[in-house]
């Protein structure tokens, strides 16, 4: 120390913690809000392999690559893999979660606008990763 | 100890050196000829990604080894024996000492990095750099995948060998008049990262045995039809690399605590909260690992802690950027190339600080990850806060190892285009992966944002290259026939701030 007050650099650490602070209690209230999964929504079976999803809905119907949604229906997806990680991915409704071998993860959402979304792979999986892609197809 | 080329001597005399600065030469020299490889991959990746489709890689699969190798050899075999080399340096005479405390031991460290790089680069494996299972276990085609895992265990041993030599040299050999809390921070940054490298390791390590034994078929730690789990492997590896993020920014921040004193011509603001810093930061990297696996099905709980733990490593951060500031506010700054390299590394710091608060929130995390975001993250503190370090440390130790002075001209030419790409690559990557383009992929969707975006990147990823061309002809030819340095003041900054010269350590 040379002789100089520290109290500037003091105050600076006090205003970067509260603003982390603010940043995860929003944080902690949007996720909270995020992960309360409605009640009545349908489950749709997602399973990734190499290199392609599956999609089975409540109904027993299958779909590959494809998958045919209602708009305005909260959908609640149970997403599983076969043989490596995939993580399954709809970027336009912010759906993102691992697909892991033995476990099953959830992510729910209302499609809210219909239309033609792409589903895709964001976790590396080998050779055809980059191709590993669907359609979600919403309709009125 | 100075003058490392102008005395010539036979290689054979520094290959088989056990001084410290001789091995801080070789690691140096290894580590660099190691950026030139790794980055090179870069450029391919990059020229591949210019657009969609097939460019210049014939087929995914070269593709996909081509960016584990250059993740892997850019940690491994340049940022960690990079940082090596500078402790090497500059360590024993800091702490006024003779040599490393364990001489030999230093010297195998260094020669576990050759055959770790050759293992690597022979192998060229495809699982990305954190060879995650049940892909490296089941599916990841050998031998390659099996040298990968040889070569890390024998870089990992390397680095606890090196991290075991610096704690013992700066805590026992320090001279008995110079208390620990008054030496340099350089040296403190590798107290530090050294006893992080300590804790950390091991379970990566032991992560490495499972997976080798998983592969020959005769475990299934992670192969969950066997009972095993994927997530533990995770854990483990996150839980030395996350860490390991902060083993290889605290020596570039310890870099620029040597160089922003002496090019503003003022003492360090703080010292005593630069080495609280670098304390603190090396404890709560411990609290922040399962902030990359939000996204495998974690619980709220466990979300939220490691949320916090996370957000706990931005203050001691921010300290430092404050202490830098600080101490360049009201100085006489001199903007010779070592000083600009270190701003910039500091600014870059910042924006991927400011990225790093962004995506420790849970609910952005899971629109920015695995995504470009986090390439572009990421590399704005490996490339754009540590590479920017190094170099700008190798620049400041130029007349030190070979008493000549690089070409001033050049090297802020140097700088100033490897900023404009720094920033055009990875602030862009930021913006692609807000756009959700997934990283790690061969080809992409030829939307016209995703094109342009990767367009701008692989423009600015040239620009890098072409600026660490001029940096190679600079430093080789200013080494042979670059103008005499005034060795007790290469930067006419006013003789005593330049700390190298002041202190020699003999061969013996």
């Amino acid at each position: 120390m040379s002789g100089h007050s520290n109290w500037p650099e003091w105050i600076y650490v006090a205003v970067v913690i509260c603003l982390l602070v603010y940043v995860g209690a929003e944080a902690w209230n949007v996720e909270r809000l995020v992960e309360h999964t409605p009640a009545e929504a349908e489950v749709i079976k997602v399973t990734g392999q190499q290199w392609f999803w599956t999609f089975e809905h409540a109904d027993g119907t299958k779909e590959i690559g494809e998958l045919h949604l209602k708009k305005g229906k909260p959908y609640k997806f149970d997403i599983t893999a076969k043989d490596v990680n995939h993580a399954f991915n709809i970027h336009d409704y912010v759906i993102l979660q691992d697909a892991i071998v033995g476990r099953i993860n959830t992510a729910w959402f209302v499609p809210d606008k219909a239309g033609e979304y792409t589903i895709q792979c964001r976790e590396y999986c080998g050779l055809l990763h980059y191709n590993m892609r669907g359609i979600l197809i919403v309709e009125e | 100890m100075v003058l490392e080329l102008q005395k010539p001597r036979p290689i054979w005399q520094i290959m088989f050196s056990t001084h410290h600065t001789d091995i801080g030469l070789l690691y140096t020299i290894t580590s660099i000829a190691f950026f030139f490889m790794g980055g090179a991959l870069a450029l391919g990746i990059r020229a591949e990604l210019f657009l969609p489709g097939t460019q210049i890689i014939a087929d995914s699969m070269t593709f996909n080894r081509m960016f584990t190798v250059h993740g892997t050899t850019l940690i491994f075999l340049f940022l960690l024996p990079f940082a090596s080399g500078v402790g090497n340096y500059f360590v024993p005479i800091m702490i006024r000492y003779k040599d490393m405390a364990y001489p030999k031991l230093n010297a195998i460290a260094f020669w576990m990095i050759p055959p770790g790089g050759a293992l690597i680069w022979l192998g060229m494996a495809d699982f990305t750099w954190y060879a995650t299972p049940p892909y490296s276990a089941i599916r990841a085609p050998g031998p390659a995948a099996d040298m990968w895992i040889f070569a890390l265990k024998i870089l990992g041993v390397s680095s606890v060998l090196g991290a075991i030599n610096f704690i013992v040299t700066i805590l026992k050999c320090k001279h008995p008049d110079l208390p620990l809390s008054k030496i340099p921070l350089l040296a403190w940054s590798f107290l530090t990262s050294s006893m992080i490298v300590l804790v950390a390791i091991p379970s990566f390590a032991a992560a490495l045995v499972m997976l080798l034994t998983d592969r020959l078929g005769v475990t299934g730690f992670f192969d969950p039809t066997k009972g095993g789990d994927p997530i533990a492997y995770q854990h483990l590896f996150w839980f030395t690399f996350h860490p390991e993020v902060y083993v290889l920014v605290i020596p570039a921040i310890g870099m620029m605590y040597e160089i922003i004193p002496r090019f503003s011509r003022k003492p360090i603001f703080s010292h005593s909260s630069g080495v609280f810093a670098f304390v603190v930061l090396s404890i709560v990297s411990f609290s922040s690992w399962a902030h990359h696996m939000y996204a495998t099905g974690m619980s709220f709980t466990e979300k939220t802690v490691f949320m916090i733990g996370t957000l706990a490593a931005v203050p001691a951060s921010g300290m430092h950027v404050f202490n830098f500031i600080a101490t360049m506010w009201g100085g006489r700054i001199k903007f010779a190339t070592p000083m600009m390299w270190s701003i910039g590394g500091i600014a870059l710091f910042f924006s991927a600080g400011a990225g790093g608060v962004a995506n420790a929130a849970m609910p952005f995390d899971f629109i920015t990850h695995d995504s470009y975001w986090v390439v572009g993250h990421f590399h704005l503190f490996v490339m754009g806060t540590i590479a920017f370090g190094s170099i700008g440390f190798l620049y400041y130790m130029f007349p030190f190892i070979t008493g000549r002075m690089y070409n001033e001209t050049w090297g802020k030419v140097h700088f100033i285009m490897a900023f404009i790409g720094t920033v055009m690559v990875f602030f862009t990557q930021h913006v692609l992966g807000l756009y959700g383009m997934p990283r790690r992929v061969y080809d992409y969707m030829p939307l016209p944002e995703y094109i342009v975006m990767n367009q701008i990147a692989s423009v600015g990823a040239m620009i890098i290259g072409a600026s660490m061309v001029i940096w190679l002809i600079n430093m080789i030819y200013s080494a042979g026939k670059g103008k005499e340095a005034n060795m007790d003041d290469p930067w006419g900054l006013g003789g005593k701030y330049y700390f190298p010269h002041q202190a020699k350590n003999p061969h013996h």
